[in-house]
């Protein structure tokens, strides 16, 4: 049966479409429940308001989520996103409360860049599993995803971490020119990544080593040497996203600090359109998707449901928006709106 | 020992069954395949073929790759419905809408690549979906009982009760067979089952196959090694292109015969053809561009001697499996060689991955476009680039001016149809493709270029321009090797050929008038050489 391609439908074939009509959908609802939802108010010289929250609750998420993108585009995956947070807040959290200026800013800089060098070298256990050793990049991140959390109680021998430092608080709650540190951070980091990705050549080679790994090493590319990278990079964004976690409660909890911020992270990247098979990748739709996660989070208790009917909620809105992005469901659904038969496969077209 | 009776062609009154040379043995067929067609897309697999597997016979089943054997193969065990044609079972017609109806009618299969669990025991695995029940529970003592009855039936001494896992891949190979003949087996499909076996392995399957052929069931033998099908078959069936070329008693056919059947066109009309190119002087300069000292790999390639000089085209012949794409792996570094030595100009070099033989300015283009050669989902400019971006590194990349001079240069040069620097390469077609795939090399400027394959399946129009292109690169002085297993193809372009025969190196020669049929009696020759010193 011929289709008219109308406007809608090639608009609608665009990946990031649906993810931002959700993330504006839910926006609406909350304006309709509380409609002074969308507000921004000035108070001290720093911004506040429902959005900048959802902004900031939203920036470790974002963070992991940066690093995920490019791990995924090349076919990978990192469960350890969230112990290596875990780990980095703990590090952190452990050196300032055993230095002598406590609270300190050299102290604090001094804690956050060890941190993220205990974190480049785990970056670096992952992608030796993975990229020298072969081993599939489930299994051998869910090795640091399970340790993780352990060495972590170990660096703070089991207990919370409790500092007084304002410089390394400021990282989760501070404000610089009227937005929270933790926005800025968090949007630097993306952006830095968009630009080394799209205006280097990295991004097409990432690209490249996810679509087809033995063409590209045929093709002379390095593909054991960029995924191994792509590994510390993913580590040292969760690094961040720690030290961001530890900074905003002043406190390194090893059990519970970024815990389930991997399958966050992943469901943004995929929310955003990057496929979990590799290949081409938009940090645009990670923003997107990070942003529409956390606006969900918000919104549950914000129209009266009660917080802890948020994971079931998530659940839904990840599998209707991955549905509407897959060309096969969109055209399944055209046909049989259309009230023609489902598509009829010959069986094994090789 | 043969079990067939060349009788005079007592044929049936079915028209379609003028089988040249194909004797009937008493017995009817137990599985006759009759004016079969396939197709995919609209794109015939398989055209109107015939195949009979007559009880206790080893039936070859033969052709190149693409020829349709697997099509084939796939329709008798229900994995590809037919769009026309008859099978029948036994006399009985049958549509088998799955692999389990093929199964059921007695149709077993072994497949290449050994689909049978290692953690298991071989009992377990020969008993899989049908172990003996008792009170609930598997019955483990009768499993292997029943295992070992089928065992013993071939012949084989293998303890039922130890682990898969624990034998070498010939034993679960065979383990794999006796699953198959342990139900109620007439017919057996082995596809490519001695590819990963070696000698003495190859000769204890072959015992087994004889023990089954004795015991009446009919054996389809798929391999592209020639010997071993004049060593095992009773009878062949050759494919070409989806079509029938014939069917024949094996002992009736001789080596060259069959290269031909297999190749196509008569040994006349090949004679007739003219070569396009006047062998060039090969400027013998006193350093070859790559020079190879028996270079060689365990299992693939028997050690080899090479020497590639600027703007010559060195053609390497010879049939599929017969390591010609192994000796091209082997010089790029794609494989690594562990015997031998390789000189790039006067130096010494050794070859851990591609990107080293990329440095020493030598390019290699993959047989297998799509799984080696094309990144699907990038733009046609991203697909080209791709290698000098790699060689310059991800921090300096191609300066746009640079990148769209590039890519409009060889769009052009090329004729790339779309000439679209931002269509995606999935949506262009073969040639098309591999046109892009040769720009990335070129574009590189390498002085040595390997070509594997590298008009297969393209269109004519493509292909002719693509053996332009090397013609004229080579006349500005890259050395080129092309392979090719059209012959006529690497005859016309080549100034020196290679033969290549069971992963080695038979002949090489300057290409002075030498005819395809003068290649065909190359390959052929040295199997009968090998039989009468084996004899």
């Amino acid at each position: 049966m011929p289709e008219t391609t109308s406007r809608w439908s090639t608009l609608a074939s665009k990946p990031l479409v649906w993810p931002v009509l959700a993330l504006v959908a839910l926006l609406v609802v909350n304006l309709v429940a509380t409609p002074s939802f969308l507000s921004l108010r000035m108070q001290d010289g720093h911004l506040y308001g429902n959005l900048i929250d959802i902004l900031r609750n939203g920036a470790p998420v974002l963070l992991v989520a940066v690093g995920m993108t490019l791990v995924i585009a090349t076919r990978g995956i990192d469960l350890s996103v969230g112990a290596v947070a875990a780990i980095a807040g703990a590090v952190a959290c452990v050196y300032i409360a055993g230095a002598e200026g406590q609270g300190s800013a050299p102290t604090a800089i001094v804690a956050c860049s060890l941190a993220l060098g205990v974190c480049v070298l785990l970056g670096l256990w992952n992608g030796f599993l993975v990229s020298v050793l072969g081993i599939q990049p489930i299994i051998a991140t869910l090795v640091l995803m399970t340790a993780g959390r352990g060495l972590a109680m170990l660096v703070t021998d089991g207990q919370i971490t409790t500092v007084n430092n304002d410089t390394f608080a400021g990282l989760g709650v501070g404000f610089v020119a009227t937005l929270p540190v933790a926005i800025l951070v968090a949007l630097a980091v993306f952006a830095l990544t968009g630009l080394v990705t799209r205006r280097t050549a990295l991004g097409m080679l990432i690209e490249s080593v996810g679509i087809n790994p033995e063409a590209s090493r045929l093709a002379g590319v390095r593909a054991r040497t960029i995924s191994w990278t792509v590994y510390v990079f993913a580590a040292v964004c969760a690094g961040l996203a720690g030290l961001m976690i530890a900074g905003n409660t002043s406190a390194a909890d090893a059990n519970n600090a970024g815990l389930w911020i991997e399958l966050d992270a992943i469901l943004a990247v995929v929310i955003g359109g990057t496929s979990l098979a590799g290949g081409r990748f938009s940090l645009t739709g990670t923003l997107v998707g990070a942003m529409l996660i956390q606006t969900l989070a918000t919104t549950i208790p914000n129209i009266g449901i009660p917080a802890q009917s948020n994971y079931l909620f998530k659940a839904v809105v990840v599998i209707v928006v991955c549905l509407v992005q897959s060309p096969k469901a969109r055209a399944a659904f055209r046909v049989r709106r259309a009230g023609g038969s489902p598509l009829t496969a010959k069986a094994g077209t090789a | 020992m043969t079990q067939m009776d060349v009788q005079p062609t007592a044929e049936q009154d079915e028209p379609a069954r003028g089988l040249p040379g194909a004797g009937e043995p008493g017995v009817p067929p137990i599985v006759e395949m009759h004016d079969i067609h396939i197709a995919f897309g609209g794109v015939p697999a398989l055209s109107g073929v015939h195949l009979r597997l007559f009880p206790g016979e080893v039936h070859a089943l033969i052709g190149e790759n693409g020829a349709g054997k697997s099509t084939m193969i796939k329709a008798l065990t229900g994995v590809y419905s037919i769009d026309a044609g008859t099978i029948e079972v036994a006399g009985a017609e049958q549509t088998f809408s799955s692999p389990a109806a093929s199964q059921a009618a007695g149709i077993s299969t072994v497949y290449q690549e050994i689909n049978l669990c290692t953690n298991l025991t071989v009992a377990e695995n020969m008993m899989l979906g049908r172990e003996p029940r008792r009170f609930g529970g598997i019955n483990g003592r009768a499993m292997n009982h029943g295992a070992r009855k089928t065992l013993d039936r071939l012949g084989l001494q293998i303890d039922p009760a130890s682990q898969l896992g624990e034998h070498p891949i010939a034993v679960q190979q065979l383990v794999a067979i006796a699953r198959a003949v342990d139900v109620d087996c007439k017919v057996l499909i082995l596809d490519e089952p001695t590819s990963s076996l070696d000698a003495d392995e190859v000769a204890k399957l072959f015992e087994v196959v004889r023990t089954l052929r004795e015991q009446g069931v009919a054996i389809v033998f798929v391999s592209h090694f020639l010997d071993q099908i004049f060593e095992i078959s009773d009878r062949m069936t050759v494919l070409r292109n989806g079509v029938l070329v014939g069917e024949r008693i094996t002992r009736d056919v001789t080596e060259l015969e069959l290269v031909q059947m297999m190749i196509g066109r008569d040994l006349e009309a090949l004679e007739r053809i003219d070569r396009e190119v006047a062998a060039s002087d090969a400027k013998e300069s006193a350093t070859p561009v790559l020079k190879a000292v028996h270079l060689g790999r365990k299992g693939s390639l028997e050690a080899v001697d090479l020497d590639v000089f600027e703007g010559e085209v060195i053609g390497v012949a010879g049939l599929l499996g017969s390591g010609r794409t192994e000796l091209a792996r082997l010089l790029f570094g794609a494989d690594t060689a562990d015997t031998g030595e390789l000189h790039v100009r006067t130096k010494k070099h050794r070859f851990r991955s591609p990107r080293h033989a990329i440095d020493s300015k030598i390019a290699f283009s993959s047989e297998n476009r799509r799984a080696e050669g094309v990144i699907e989902d990038l733009t046609v400019a991203d697909n080209m680039l791709l290698a000098l971006q790699a060689t310059r590194g991800w921090l300096r990349p191609i300066p746009p001016a640079t990148r769209n001079r590039l890519v409009t240069q060889y769009l052009e040069a090329l004729d790339i149809r779309p000439a679209n620097p931002n269509a995606v390469m999935r949506t262009l077609s073969g040639g098309n493709q591999q046109k892009v795939l040769l720009a990335r090399w070129l574009i590189t400027e390498p002085e040595l270029l390997i070509l594997d394959e590298p008009t297969r399946g393209i269109d004519i129009g493509a292909k002719t321009a693509i053996q332009a292109l090397v013609a004229e690169l080579a006349r500005k002085g890259l050395a080129v090797v092309f392979i090719s297993a059209e012959l006529e193809e690497v005859l016309r372009l080549s100034d020196r050929l290679v033969v290549m025969r069971d992963r080695r190196k038979i002949e090489e020669r300057p290409n002075h008038d030498v005819s395809v049929s003068d290649v065909l009696e190359i390959i052929a020759g040295e199997a009968r050489q090998e039989e009468t010193t084996d004899a």
